[in-house]
């Protein structure tokens, strides 16, 4: 019997396959097509204070091998999410779910941390402060030491349970960010997010993007992802959840050699939905193929 | 919503840049005319929506213009060949009871009411058809209209078949109107009638909506196009720069 649970924080997951923000909603569209039940946990669509409509259209463009986009943080406010999504997620996904959250400022980022704190389905709070489609907030906190220990900090103060810090890769060097985050008292470390990109329509020479710029995911980041996790597992003590262009079990369990405690899977979920159960299913077969008996042991684990 | 694998039966050029795939295999997802399918093309690394223009319980016919590098790739593939597609998106046109049922369509926006007319006629309703293109060479689907024995006017901006103009030159206004095409023809027609459905076409990610990739302001509030459209009614709908 091949052992494919990992552990977060003291939150032991049946296996270390979890959806990523952004690319699952709230769990419900999702729930047609198959039982949610089968995964590690889900990281539910990034949540601010206020309700957010996002960015114009076009917010989604096609590149080789990868996706960009400029959605902006659509959602529709954290006082909807605690009184109606994340209850609605409790019924048909009955473990404990990464509640991801962004703001504007620290005090933002501190209200909606304590309001949702006190959700019982929420196992890990997941700060993003590396969104790179909005102004004024998320990637301007990720690119900043100060800024990151600062929100790690001040959310740290209103909070019982771990917080995850998810990085940015658009930055000179992530470990210092990482170093930044664990020395305020952070539970583990998200990475990556979206490599900031564009694309130029050569007949109409403008932007796909609306917002001219968006965030890259997909299998084309996946050797950036891999070596940004390595470095930071390497810097830090904390754990790490691996992400960035993950579509197969065999990258699952590169992404743990590289580092990562679980891994979340994003872009792949829109082209396969059905992919991280397929992910699920083949990584025992795929352990056994590589003589690994136990996942969590190949955590870091390169010669 | 389910992802099936369907077989190229045929992938034929009709006009200019207008190209017809009928697919082989299970189509019991698509329960409405106006939904769509999502395509995943070798090569490509997003699906490719396309809209239902026809099907049959073992048939499926979209029709699609080649814009970019995607459908460039589309329409070099052969017989024979099996793409995976997810089934059954969108939530597809009501019937509605009215006295005067209007379709009209522009460009590539033809299609889904192909399908639409002939679930109107299954109801014994012989909806009013308008359809609207550039010019002659991109005209298409004319021919399999009228074959339906239903009133079928044509535009083109250029006069090069049928009326000189836009779809909205030969509009009443007090028709129930369904209608597919670009932004500035929905527009155009949603201004010169009263009441319908209109099916509005974006850039998706997933297209079942789980990414907020083609969201847009309705009067009942945010919409995915994908998921809550693609087809909004009439009094729902707000433009852009309005």
């Amino acid at each position: 019997m091949i052992d494919i649970t990992t552990n977060l924080s003291g939150l032991k997951l049946d296996n270390p396959v979890i959806p990523a923000s952004g690319t699952f909603g709230y769990g419900v569209e999702m729930s047609e097509l198959y039982d949610l039940n089968i995964l590690g946990s889900i990281s539910i669509k990034g949540t601010t204070k206020e309700p957010r409509f996002g960015n114009e259209l076009p917010r989604i463009a096609e590149t080789k091998s990868g996706i960009i986009n400029s959605v902006g943080l659509q959602n529709p406010g954290i006082e909807q999410v605690i009184n109606h999504e994340l209850p609605n997620l409790a019924k048909i996904f009955h473990k404990p779910v990464i509640a991801n959250i962004s703001g504007f400022s620290v005090s933002e980022y501190v209200y909606c941390a304590e309001k949702i704190n006190d959700v019982p389905n929420v196992g890990i709070i997941e700060i993003n402060v590396s969104c790179p489609n909005v102004h004024g907030g998320g990637l301007a906190f990720g690119v900043d030491c100060e800024k990151v220990a600062e929100v790690t900090r001040e959310v740290k103060r209103v909070t019982t349970k771990p917080i995850y810090i998810k990085l940015s890769p658009n930055v000179t060097d992530i470990t210092e960010i990482a170093k930044a985050a664990e020395a305020e008292g952070a539970d583990g470390i998200s990475l990556i997010n979206t490599l900031l990109a564009m694309r130029i329509d050569i007949k109409t020479r403008k932007t796909i993007i609306a917002n001219k710029t968006g965030g890259l995911s997909g299998a084309a980041i996946f050797p950036i992802a891999l070596r940004m996790v390595h470095q930071v597992h390497e810097a830090v003590k904390i754990p790490v959840i691996g992400m960035g262009g993950i579509s197969s079990a065999e990258d699952v369990i590169e992404m743990m050699m590289a580092g990562a405690s679980a891994v979340q899977i994003g872009a792949a979920n829109l082209i396969e939905p059905f992919i991280c159960k397929k992910i699920i299913e083949d990584l025992p077969k795929v352990c056994e193929r590589l003589s690994i008996k136990s996942l969590s042991d190949v955590i870091g684990a390169i010669n | 919503m389910r992802e099936i694998d369907f077989t190229v039966i045929e992938n034929k050029k009709l006009a200019e840049n207008i190209y017809r795939i009928i697919f082989e295999g299970d189509t019991s997802d698509i329960t409405k005319a106006g939904q769509f399918v999502n395509v995943k093309i070798p090569g490509q690394y997003l699906r490719r929506p396309f809209s239902v223009c026809d099907w049959n319980e073992k048939e499926l016919t979209i029709i699609y213009k080649v814009v970019g590098a995607g459908t460039q790739a589309l329409s070099n593939i052969s017989k024979g060949v099996k793409l995976s597609v997810l089934s059954g998106l969108g939530n597809g046109y009501e019937l509605k009871d009215h006295q005067k049922i209007l379709l009209v369509g522009g460009g590539v926006g033809v299609p889904p009411l192909y399908g639409l007319a002939k679930k109107f006629l299954e109801k014994n309703i012989n909806p009013e058809i308008i359809l609207g293109f550039n010019k002659s060479e991109e005209c298409f689907y004319i021919d399999e209209f009228r074959a339906l024995n239903l009133d079928v006017k044509v535009t083109t901006i250029d006069g090069s078949y049928g009326v000189k103009g836009l779809v909205t030159d030969v509009i009443n206004g007090d028709e129930y109107v369904y209608a597919c095409g670009s932004l500035p023809m929905l527009k155009a027609v949603h201004k010169k009638v009263n009441d319908g459905q209109f099916s509005f076409e974006a850039r998706m990610g997933c297209g079942f909506g789980v990414c907020m990739g083609c969201s847009c302001k309705t009067k009942n509030g945010y919409k995915r196009i994908c998921k809550d459209g693609t087809i909004f009614y009439h009094s729902e709908i707000i433009f852009g720069d309005d």
